[in-house]
């Protein structure tokens, strides 16, 4: 089948097989590897995109469903060279160890600074839950989400 | 897997109608069970997936004592709305204490209703000995390790977990569910949508092929009502509940004037529990009438050596969530 999906604000046509998730429609068809396959059952978060502007998970999203929608991946935060303020906070706080999870991790943060839920230490490991780091970076990635949310209220 | 087919439509009928004229179609909404099943897993078949994501079932409407949920809604949608912080707090909190921010982004109300179990024997095709996959091969779950199971509505033929949040509140609201099939509408108390597995296992609700549920009715709680959902779980976020419960009181002066009580994480399929209601309705509201009450709640439960602990944890935490609606102290 064909679809139309704008992603990373491009327009793409791909034509593939119905069965075909929205990450190996990523990383095999457009070959934007950023998006990391880890356990690709909907347990880990490391798949964590931007759908129509909400946290989703690529591995359990059929790319067939995405046909006339919106998606951005980790390879669309930057703009001008310039990294998103989430990706230079975790760069700065060290925000991961092996770093299979961090594209993961960034795009859950950036959404969880859209929906608002960065009140506290708290509120933000609450909500950021659903991204497993095994490496145990979890300190550092609260306070490189810690550090932006309090930019973006000064 | 099999190779399947893709369709897209935009109106319930056509919907219905695809599914109800084809044994092998199912409805395909959220996905985050059905495509984790189908793709992942492999232990279900479809050979014509139809994507409803896209049909006018989708939003939340109050009408007069009621709210009225479509059912694409999604469960980041139902826990952001105001009338439900405001009136229905225990499903706003079972919401959230639901999978992640990402799967709540994703999962629909109606889907979370018909959400299949998390038993690894069930999701797990190498195991012979499934009821629910394969009728008449037995249970692997009753004989080997077991912890994420059932102990109420269960029996040496099936063990496995009806392991929603938001249904532990629906069921102690007498949510309603509208559904819609290929010759008629109607509406089914949630409680009677589902079927206790007994020798049939396979069977899990009242639905027949081809049905959707297209809204699902929650009467509000009446203003000054107290509620609240805990969750008991092995992490802190982002897991299934050993045990949970769902709690609405109504108190006058201390005395306990109405209770709705459900639970979580111990039954086959969601579960109310009348009995301690019984017994709650009228008397004080006292620490020592929610210990009669959670006493109540749990009689002959089927229990395997590793789902012994849930008798006294299911107890516990009634009694917890009833102290904390309530405000009485231990």
């Amino acid at each position: 089948m064909t679809i139309d999906v704008v992603v990373n604000s491009t327009a793409r046509r791909l034509t593939l097989d119905c069965a075909v998730t929205l990450l190996d429609a990523l990383r095999e068809h457009l070959g934007l590897v950023g998006t990391k396959k880890g356990c690709d059952q909907g347990a880990c978060g490391a798949c964590t995109v931007l759908l129509d502007g909400k946290r989703v998970l690529s591995c359990l999203t059929l790319a067939a469903q995405c046909d006339g929608r919106t998606v951005t991946t980790i390879e669309g935060l930057a703009t001008d060279g310039e990294l998103h303020p989430v990706q230079a906070a975790f760069l700065r706080h060290d925000g991961f160890q092996c770093g299979y999870c961090t594209a993961g991790q960034i795009m859950s943060a950036v959404a969880l600074l859209e929906e608002g839920r960065t009140g506290s230490d708290a509120e933000i490991r609450e909500f950021m839950s659903g991204n497993l780091c095994r490496c145990g970076a979890y300190p550092n990635i609260v306070a490189a989400i810690r550090e932006v949310a309090a930019a973006r209220r000064a | 897997m099999a190779p399947f087919e893709y369709v897209r439509t935009e109106d319930v009928a056509g919907a219905v109608a695809m599914v109800s004229a084809d044994p092998g179609a199912s409805f395909l909404a959220g996905g985050t069970t059905h495509l984790d099943l189908l793709l992942k897993d492999a232990v279900i078949a479809s050979n014509r997936l139809v994507d409803i994501t896209r049909l006018p079932l989708r939003g939340i409407a109050r009408v007069d004592d009621t709210l009225r949920i479509g059912a694409l809604t999604t469960m980041e949608e139902l826990a952001a709305d105001p009338l439900v912080t405001e009136r229905l707090p225990l499903v706003r909190e079972a919401l959230l204490a639901s999978a992640s921010t990402q799967i709540r982004n994703m999962a629909t109300i109606g889907g979370n209703l018909l959400q299949r179990t998390r038993c690894r024997y069930f999701r797990d095709r190498n195991v012979a000995a499934c009821n629910k996959r394969a009728p008449g091969s037995g249970c692997a779950a009753v004989a080997h390790v077991a912890r994420m199971h059932a102990i109420l509505g269960a029996s040496e033929h099936c063990i496995a977990l009806h392991a929603s949040d938001l249904c532990v509140p629906l069921v102690a609201l007498d949510a309603v569910v509208h559904v819609q099939g290929a010759a008629r509408l109607r509406t089914v108390p949630l409680t009677e949508l589902y079927v206790l597995p007994g020798a049939r296992p396979d069977v899990e609700n009242v639905l027949e092929h081809g049905e959707l549920i297209t809204q699902v009715e929650v009467p509000l709680l009446p203003p000054g009502a107290r509620s609240g959902y805990l969750k008991v779980r092995d992490r802190a976020s982002y897991e299934f509940a050993l045990t949970s419960a769902a709690a609405a009181l109504v108190l006058d002066r201390g005395t306990i004037a109405s209770a709705r009580l459900a639970l979580g994480g111990v039954g086959t399929i969601p579960w109310r529990a009348h009995e301690a209601e019984a017994v709650l309705t009228g008397a004080p509201a006292t620490v020592t009438t929610f210990r009669a009450a959670a006493e109540a709640a749990i009689h002959d439960p089927f229990i395997v050596p590793g789902t012994a602990f849930k008798v006294e944890l299911a107890k516990r935490t009634m009694v917890r969530i009833l102290e904390t609606v309530s405000g009485v102290k231990p």
